[in-house]
This record gives C-alpha cells, structure tokens and sequence, in this order.
C-alpha cells in the first residue's frame, strides 16, 4: 500500500441504499489513517444488467473508470461494492485475453480521449483491511468490547467468486478473522456464500424474498444474533424484507451489518457516523449492541 | 426455523405438474432435427468465455450448485445440452437465463472449467437482440432500463429505474415495494439527487465507438 | 571413403510404400533422377521394400552390382531401419553402409502437392547419396546383462514382479520404503468384483517374499543413488533403522504391550488416522517382515533422551539397540523394475465436499479400514461423532475428471465405490447413494457387480453432487449431512440427508514421483505419471534401457492389470538377462585424443554422465556403454576432437552439399 492509499469508486449503491456502507468505511479508514481519494466523475459500473444488454458498452463503463484512475496517477483502485470490484477485475482480466473485447475498448476510450489502463489493479476493502493492516495490528488497536450476539458472516457471491483475491470461493475466512479479532465471536455457516438473489427481490420478487428467508434462518438456527456482509446489495436484501416475513409467522428481526461498522465500533470510531441508523431490522438489538461506553483496551 | 416443508406427494416441480394431465389435454413431444440450428450453435461456442462449452460432460455440478435451478424451467446443464444440440428458440424463451442471478457457483465447480455465467450473459444478449424474451418479463425489462439511465445520466438512479421496469413489467411489482420503499426513504437510504456525471457526452460517445467495433 | 577396389558404387530404392508414397511421391521420377547421380550404380523404385522380396532384392543387387553402398528412401527409420540394416547383412554388407531417407512422415504424409514433393524426395536423395558415400563400416556395441534384478517398491506389483524373477531362479533385491510390504492392497478390506479378501490373497504372495530364497528383502528402505546403464546399474540403497535388530526380533510384540505409552496415542498412518499407534509399532498385524519399528519422531526417547526403556526389559531376545545407525549398501544389478505405485487424492482440495470441515466425511481409503476386520474399529462402522450410520452418501470422482484438480479418470473409482457400498450397506444395513457422473465398470465381471448392487437395493443417482453441508431445510435433514445434486436422469434438483459421506478420492503420482524419477533417469508424463515407453506396444518399458515399470505408477490401474504388468515387467527383465547381453548402436561419440586440449567443455555437459576426464593424460574419455548418441558433446567442442560414429563432420558436410546442389 502506498502512502497515498487508495483511489476510491463508490458505486452508484454506496450513495442510496448502501449508505451504511461508505459511512462506516470513511470512518473506518479515518480511524487507521489510511488516505481514500474518490475517483473523478466516476460513472456507473454497469453491475450485472449491462453485461445482459451490451457486452462491449458493460466492459467500456469500467475501462473509462479504470481509465481516470490511470489518468489520476493511481494504481489502486478499491471497490467496496462486491459487483462494482466484480465489474472492474472482470474487465482488467477480459481486456487482457480477448481480442475482440479490447478492440471495442479501445475503440471507445479512443473516442472518448481517454487513455489506456495498464498498470490498475483492484481492490476490495475486505482484502486491503486483511493484508494491509492485518489481523494481528486490528486486534491491538481495538478499543472497544464486543457486546452483541455471534455473527454469521455473510461474503455473497461476486467477490469471492471467480476471482479468489478477496478471499477463497470456498468457505471463505478473512471477515470471520476480522471479526473475531474485532472481539465478536462468528457461527460455522455454511450459507456463507449462498446467493442473496441479488436483483431479483425486485423483479421476481417471491423468489428473491426465498432466498433471503433461508440464509436468515439458517443464521438463527447456527445460533447467530445478527448477519455481517460486505456487499450493498446483500445488505440490503438481508435487512429490507425482515418484515414482510414477520406478517408471514416468521419470528425474525435481526440486525444486518457491513463488517466496516463492525470494525469501525471496535476501532473506537465515532458511533454517529457509521450508518447505524440506517438498519431497518434488528434495531433493538442494535441500540443495545452498540453504546459509547469505552470498554478497556482489549487484551 | 424451518422453512415450508413441501409434505410427501406435493407437486413441487414443473416435470411433475406437467404429469398431471388433464384427460383433454394430452401433449406430444417430439424433437426434430431440422428445429436445430448448428450454424448458431458454433457461433456462440466462438464467443468470448463461451469456448469450453463443447467440452461439457453433463455431470450437473451447476444445476446442483445454482441457488435458482429450482425455479428455472431448463437447468443450467440442460441450457448447455441446448446450445451444444443448436435448439435455439428453446434457449432464448426460457426463463433460466434470465433467473440466472450471476452468482458464479457453476463457473467456479464446473469440473471442465465452463464459464456458465458468461453463457448465460451470452443468452441474454442473443435474446434481447433478437428480441425473444418473454413478454412483460421484469428482468430483461429491468435490464434495458438501468442500461438505458446509466446511458444518459452516467450514473444509476433508482427511483427512475424501478418505476419504469415496472409500468413496462407488472406494476404489481410496485405494491410489494411499497413498505420496503418506505423503509428506505426513512431511513435516508433513498437518493433523490437524479445523479449526473459531469463528462456525459464523453461517456456517451465511448459508448457509441464501442458499437461500430464489428 | 571408397572402398577397396577404389570405387564407390551405391543402389538406390525408392519405396512406394503401396499409396503411402507413391500417392504423392512420383516414385519412379525419383528413381531415375537418382540414376544420374555420381557413383549410382543401381536405382530402382519398388512396391513395398519391407516385404520378403524387397529385402531380398536388396541382397540380391548388392552381389550381382557389387554395391557398396545402399541408400533406402521410404519411411521413418523407427520402423524399418532394422529391417534393410539386416537385409544389407544378408547381402553380405556391413550394415552401416545402409542410410535410410524418410519420404513418407517428411514428405508425402505431410504435403499435398504432386510436383513439390516430388522434388523434395529429389533433393532428399541427392544429399542422402552424397552422405552414404562417405559412411564408414561400423560394429555394435554389446554389453553384458547383470543377472541379479532390483525390484522398487513392495506393493502388489513389486510383489509379483519379484516371485516371478526369483522362480526363474534370478536374484532379486525387493526394497520398499514403508515397514512393511503389501502396498495399498494391505489396507483394502475386500477386492472387487469377487469379494475376496485383499489380505487373505496377499498375505501367501507377502509370506512367499520372505520365505524367498532368491529374494532379498529390504524393508524401511529407499534407492538413494543409481548408476550405470543397461546390464550394468550400481545402486545405493539406505536402510534405516528401526533401532530394533531384524535378525534378532522374533515378532512376539512385547515391545509395543510393555512401551510407557499405556495407550495409543499418535497418528496411525496405516489406519488413516482413524486410529492411533504407539512410537513403537507394527503397520497391521499381518506385516511382513514382523519386525516393529520405532518411531524416533514420536518414542520419549529419542525426543528427551529419558525413558524407563521398558520396551528394551521386555524383549527376550535383547532385539533393541538405540544406538543403531542407518546403513548404506552398494549393489549391483543389472535391470530395475519401478513399481513406486500411487497416492489417494487428497480430498480437501475439493472443500466443497467439506472434508476435514464435518467430521463424518470420510476418503474411501479410510473407510477401507473402518470396514476392516483388522481396523481401527475392527469392522465396525461406526463414525467419528460415535453414530452408527443409517444412511451414507458415496460421491464418484473426487478429484478426477476435473480441469480444477485432476483431469484424468481413474479407472478404478467406480467399482471401488460399488464395493464399498455393498460392504457398508452390509455391515450396518444403511441405506446407501452412490453419486456418478458416469458408470465405468469394463472389466470382466464388473458389469455384472454392477447388477448386483442394484438388485441390493443401492441407489444409483446420475449427477454430480455439488455440495456437502450442514445446512438443514426442515426438521429431517438437521444433524444430518445434506448434499445438494441435480439427479440428471429424474430431471430434479435433489436434497438428500444422509449420516455420512464418503469420497471416491482418486489417484495420483506420489508427491515426490519428479525426484524418483530423476533418480532412474526415467521421464514422468505431463500429468505426473511415469512415461512409459509406447503406451500400446511398450507399456513396461521406460526409454532408458534396462529400467521397466510395473503397476499404478505407470498410471491408475486395478489389481488385475498391476499383476498383468509386473509380470510383463519381469518377461522383459527375464528377455535381457536370459539373452546375456545387450546390443548396441554404435552412434557413440568419441574422442581423437591427439586434438583433445584437456578444456573439459563436454564434461559436464553429458545428460548420461558418459564422458569423464583422464586428468593423468588431460584428456577426455566416453564411456561408449552409457553413451546415447544426443551429440552435444560433439557440437560444443571447440577443437572438434569429439566426433560422433554415424554423425561425422564429413558425412554431414556432404547431406547439406547434396541437398543443396539439387537446389
């Protein structure tokens, strides 16, 4: 990591319905000094609906991205969002071995002005906290002691898979060690990496809700008091339609947190300022998981 | 914490709801080979993460995998049998491609290394170019429309999105979005902003360069 | 060089080869270019040469034309060099005056064009000719065989190969790595389609090796160093101790009743790790030899140096010795058999069968022993949680047929996985799911266990499962362990919970097969195994005279075909050391020792270790017995004093000169 840290692209999810998200990681990266400077006129990745409609406009979205952060003398560039940092490492790798992609690519950054990326990588906050800081440095430096329920740390899909940077597509580990260095205990679940459905809550909405149900359940039965992910559109599933299940005789409302809130707490940040508020289920749980007392410096 | 337990005899498949046949309505299913289409078939074993589709040995590590297979009308490693046997029309009208979700379990497990996601994305450009979709479907609907607002404005703005995908779908959607709509905009997790990115023209114009490319 | 009259006198054949070449090849063409060259006395196109009447109109023209020199345009050398060699013989010529020109795999089998190639056989010819002329009278080499034979490995194969040596009264060095021979076979509980009993067959063929004269048996051993060539190999074999004198053990195993460790307590490899052992241990009570072995990784007295030694009090016969050292033994053999056999998958390189994650998924070897007799459990199957099963899962080509693991198939999963799950349905009447992508049963009999099991009753699903968690959906599946499969066949994706898994983990080479085979100076194939020499005509022979390769090391193999293999192995070392001796081509290099300036270039750079120095003499010398003809030496010697028989400077001149005066 250089002392310059991080270029940053929010995503288009990271402003709406994932503001937890980028609230908790500005604080977190606050609290361990880490330098987050936000990619120029980012736009749009293109997520999953672009590579459906226009194979070369999905990998043109990421390459101007790419492209701007080249321009802005950055090599990393760090996606929090799970199909944003999908996106992005797809193109890099798909530039790279097809002809017929990078012509395209090329074709448009030639238009546009822009210039080629070589050089970028991506990154995911998951990763950057497990490699660059590490377990060992985030177990000193917590201040405060985890008072809530065990998590069932919930990785989703796109950025364990099928890029295994992030973590092993395969009962991945990193949040769970994260996790327990932060003081939280974590359950063996093995939906861990079981599709939320992504988008299909709102299309296909019973199914959506189906898939949902079965990772809160089964979080409940392993003995878990609340889900931590790391993706906007898990999260927001996961959270959002708690209530509908409940008018349906299930007994379900727990919280469901970014690991960067989780983090961001135990680091001692500023409890006000890490989205908190956000969370639609598991509220009370909420308010009594996470007060302002100081704990003792964790041993 | 259980979820519903489909008792003992309950049709819970679409095979077994197709046994049950009404006396009047008999089918007869017969598959001829001039409804195969080799030519497409080896066109799209040629595209980009499609190649090793020919290597398929029909094991079902996908189909097991795959968090929707429940619900789709082909299983992924039928859909693959498809395309290999050029049974074209029968790929693009099925619901499969579009409830793939692109979660990548199959790509990962496959044992002959097939991108089966890239397949499906395959899928659904050939069908929204050929424009066979089903009709009203909200995913492809859905689709055209973030690529349709991400085209002007750079950027994705929900709230537009949503409300189009669903006048052009089912607007029945928007009645079970109602309380999570709520939920969101209480919450500040709803942005009103109608996002732009400053460089529009710039984006766009990339984007059309990227069309002229063969 | 012309020969003793002065003159050079060459007949040249132009073989059609039927349509092979002539179909491309305007053979006759050829034939009568050839007429015009220098110093051809006879040239003639011909049918099919490697028949009886070519061979013989070689012969016959080398008498009546008194032909000096022959040249043979037709196919690869690989295939009828010997041929025209001993047909020249027969006409009363050294047959290194014979030179083959392959018109056929480089010319007519890889152009199309009439014309073209036609003149390429032309131009082929002309720089033959040219070179033929210059060919000198050359003698093969023989080298005499060694009789005795080193067997590699005491596994099924090893084990047979070296019976059916020793019977034909040759003596035989069997070294096997473990304590004890036997293999993986010793650890199978039953073999399939018969249901014999794997130890019941074995134990007699183990009992014979001892009993042997002709054998000697070298357990707990390795090859640490070979050398030589054919007929000729000295080998260095480490013993290592087991701090416990063979020749004084009886095999009462008071040592390991009386050892300070009142219980077992460490990793018991023979069992899988589904038992334990003590530091002072036997394999598995039909070990051959009987001689337990202590463990210095694990016995209190070499890891602290203080121990009551009750182990040493209770041997009668004052077998013990902590003092004992690994021996070194040189010995001299004259061929080696490789029967290194193989290794089980690992099974959590597929973490999504969760082994080592939930404690009832087991490999299939390690079920092998828990239905044992003789195992852990003594063939009771009782799991790991301490629950008996009633329902298990059997999943098909773990790790095989797979670009993420291995991709081959290993041939014997399959029916391994329908014997375990007649023995596992029979010992616990559990109901049991096999998991198959497809059902490979060739072999004789094998179908027709296949029909056994599905008259048991065994359920057969045609998919490959996808998952294996604890992940309940309803009540009957909690506690349970749930694979995740799409049933191919039915059409439906399936749940099913069952109380234990068992992986069909496949094979592979051992981890270190890439050292061994170095040690041998053989070659391994790209996917690990070792490279056999044809894999239909030649699958014992390796490309290194003399060493030949016997079962699963060669590449997955049931028991059936490993003894098949042994024996052939041991016909192909009994060939050689019946025949005496061995011939060799004489395309050795050598040094004209008046030009040798003692630089030493060549030295190091031999692949077989041919060439030493005389530093008496400051000269360089090759061993034309390990010679193999590769001409590196030749090419990077400066001062040109090594030269290569067959390969001299001249005659190579005189190729690219004739190839080029046509051009």
């Amino acid at each position: 990591m250089s002392a310059n840290g991080f270029l940053y692209f929010p995503g288009c999810s990271l402003r709406a319905t994932g503001a937890a998200y980028e609230e908790s990681l500005l604080e977190l990266f606050r609290v361990l000094a880490i330098p987050l400077t936000e990619l120029d006129d980012w736009n749009c990745c293109g997520a999953t609906s672009y590579m459906a409609v226009d194979e070369g406009s999905a990998f043109l979205l990421s390459s101007r991205n790419l492209s701007i952060a080249a321009e802005m003398g950055g090599h990393e560039i760090m996606a929090p969002c799970a199909a944003c940092y999908l996106v992005l490492r797809k193109t890099l790798d798909y530039v790279e071995h097809y002809p017929e992609i990078r012509a395209k690519v090329e074709a448009g950054l030639r238009a546009a002005e822009l210039k080629a990326f070589t050089g970028v990588k991506v990154r995911h906050p998951l990763e950057i906290l497990y490699n660059e800081v590490g377990v060992k440095a985030l177990k000193q430096k917590t201040t405060r002691k985890w008072k809530g329920g065990k998590i069932a740390c919930y990785y989703g899909c796109q950025a364990v898979r099928p890029y295994d940077e992030v973590d092993r597509p395969h009962n991945p580990m990193r949040m769970d060690e994260l996790m327990n260095a932060a003081g939280a205990p974590t359950i063996d679940y093995a939906l861990k990496t079981k599709c939320c459905g992504g988008s299909l809550t709102g299309t296909i909405h019973e199914v959506g809700v189906n898939l949902n149900e079965i990772l809160l359940r089964e979080a409940v039965r392993k003995g878990a008091g609340c889900i931590v992910t790391i993706c906007p559109l898990c999260q927001f599933n996961l959270d959002t339609y708690q209530g509908e299940m409940r008018a349906r005789g299930v007994a379900i409302d727990i919280p469901v947190l970014y690991f960067t809130q989780v983090l961001a707490w135990a680091l001692g940040g500023d409890i006000g300022k890490i989205g908190l508020k956000r969370s639609i289920s598991g509220r009370a749980a909420i308010e009594k998981w996470f007060s302002s007392e100081e704990a003792p410096a964790y041993a | 914490m259980w979820m519903h337990h489909p008792g003992p005899g309950a049709a819970t498949s679409a095979v077994r709801q197709k046994a049950e046949i009404k006396m009047t309505q008999i089918a007869r299913t017969m598959k001829y080979q001039r409804e195969a289409d080799p030519e497409w078939s080896a066109r799209i074993r040629q595209l980009p993460g499609c190649e090793r589709v020919s290597s398929c040995i029909q094991c079902g590590t996908c189909s097991g995998t795959c968090p929707l297979s429940i619900y789709m009308d082909y299983t992924p490693r039928r859909v693959i049998s498809l395309i290999r046997e050029g049974f074209k029309d029968d790929v693009l009208a099925s619901k499969t491609i579009w409830l793939c979700a692109s979660c990548y379990s199959c790509t990962v497990e496959c044992p002959q290394q097939i991108h089966i996601t890239d397949v499906m994305y395959s899928m659904k450009r050939e069908a929204i170019q050929e424009k066979k979709y089903p009709s009203r479907f909200p995913i492809p609907v859905l689709a055209r429309e973030f690529y349709a607002i991400v085209r002007s404005r750079g950027r994705n703005s929900e709230i537009p999105v949503v409300l189009r995908m669903a006048l052009k779908s089912n607007p029945f959607i928007l009645l079970t979005m109602m309380k999570s709509g709520w939920d969101l905009f209480r919450t500040g997790r709803i942005s009103l902003k109608f996002e732009k990115i400053r460089k529009i023209r710039q984006l766009q114009k990339a984007l059309d360069a990227t069309k002229e490319v063969a | 060089m012309p020969d003793q009259n002065g003159s050079v006198r060459i007949g040249v054949y132009v073989c059609h080869c039927g349509s092979n070449i002539a179909g491309i090849v305007d053979c006759k063409a050829v034939a009568d270019y050839a007429a015009g060259l220098a110093h051809v006395a006879v040239a003639r196109d011909y049918k099919y040469m490697c028949s009886e009447p070519g061979q013989e109109l070689l012969a016959k023209d080398i008498q009546e034309h008194k032909l000096n020199r022959i040249v043979v345009a037709s196919c690869s050398p690989h295939l009828h060099e010997h041929t025209f060699r001993e047909a020249v013989l027969k006409g009363g010529l050294n047959p290194f005056f014979m030179h083959m020109v392959n018109i056929r795999e480089h010319d007519s089998w890889v152009h199309l064009n009439h014309d073209p190639a036609t003149g390429k056989a032309k131009n082929l010819v002309s720089g033959a000719v040219r070179r033929v002329a210059r060919q000198r009278a050359l003698e093969k080499g023989s080298v005499d065989i060694h009789p005795d034979v080193l067997v590699v490995g005491g596994g099924i194969a090893g084990i047979h190969a070296a019976l059916t040596l020793a019977n034909a009264g040759k003596k035989v060095y069997l070294v096997e790595r473990q304590p004890t021979i036997g293999g993986h076979m010793a650890q199978f509980d039953k073999t399939f389609p018969t249901l014999d009993c794997a130890a019941c067959i074995l134990t007699p063929k183990m009992s014979q090796v001892k009993a042997h004269k002709n054998i000697t048996l070298w357990t707990y051993s390795d090859v640490q160093k070979v050398d030589g060539y054919v007929g000729n190999y000295s080998v260095k074999v480490r013993k290592r101790t087991r701090y416990i004198r063979e020749d004084l053990c009886s095999g009462c195993q008071q040592c390991i009743e009386e050892c300070v460790y009142k219980q077992p307590k460490f990793y018991d490899e023979f069992n899988q790790g589904l038992g334990k052992r003590k530091p002072v241990y036997l394999p598995f009570p039909q070990a051959i030899p009987q001689t337990p072995v202590i463990d210095p990784e694990t016995c209190i007295m070499f890891k602290s140096g203080k121990c009551k030694k009750t182990c040493v009090e209770a041997c009668e016969r004052g077998a013990i010795d902590f003092e004992l050292k690994d021996e070194e033994v040189d010995i001299k053999v004259g061929t080696i058999i490789v029967a290194t056999g193989f290794k089980a998958f690992d099974a959590a390189r597929v973490p999504y069968y969760g082994y080592g994650h939930y404690p009832n998924v087991y490999t299939s070897l390690e079920i092998e022993r828990l239905v044992n007799a003789s195992g852990p459990t003594s063939g009771h199957v009782v799991m790991r949680d301490g629950k008996e099963p009633k329902s298990v899962g059997i999943i098909h080509c773990v790790g095989s047929r797979d670009e993420n693991t291995n991709r081959w198939c290993s041939r014997v999963c399959c029916m391994y996985s329908l014997k375990l799950a007649h023995l596992l349905k029979e010992h616990t009447g559990a109901e049991v799911f096999n998991f198959y992508i497809d059902m490979r049963t060739p072999g004789k009999g094998f179908e027709e266990f296949y029909q056994r099991l599905l008259k048991e009753g065994v359920h057969f699903i045609r998919g490959r499962v996808a998952e294996v968690t604890d992940w309940a959906y309803d009540p009957s599946e909690e506690g349970k362990l749930v694979l995740r499969v799409e049933d191919t066949l039915l059409g439906m994706v399936r749940r099913i919970p069952v109380d234990m898994v068992v992986l069909s983990v496949g094979l592979e080479p051992h981890k270190d097969a890439q050292e061994v085979r170095r040690l041998f100076n053989i070659t391994c194939a790209n996917e690990g195994w070792f490279l056999e020499r044809h894999p239909k005509l030649a699958p014992v022979n390796t490309f290194t005279d003399g060493i030949f390769l016997a079962g699963a090391c060669q590449g997955p193999k049931d028991i059936p075909d490993t003894v098949a293999q042994a024996g052939a192995a041991a016909a192909e070392a009994l060939a050689l050391i019946d025949a005496g001796c061995i011939e060799q081509e004489p395309n050795t290099a050598y040094v004209i020792e008046e030009h040798c300036s003692g630089c030493k270039t060549c030295v190091p750079l031999c692949p077989f270790g041919a060439i030493s120095f005389k530093s008496e003499v400051n000269k360089a010398e090759v061993n034309a017995a390990l010679c193999k003809g590769c001409g590196t030496c030749v090419a990077a010697c400066p001062s040109g004093s090594l030269q290569q028989h067959l390969f001299e400077d001249d005659e190579i001149f005189e190729e690219i000169e004739g190839v080029l005066a046509y051009v």
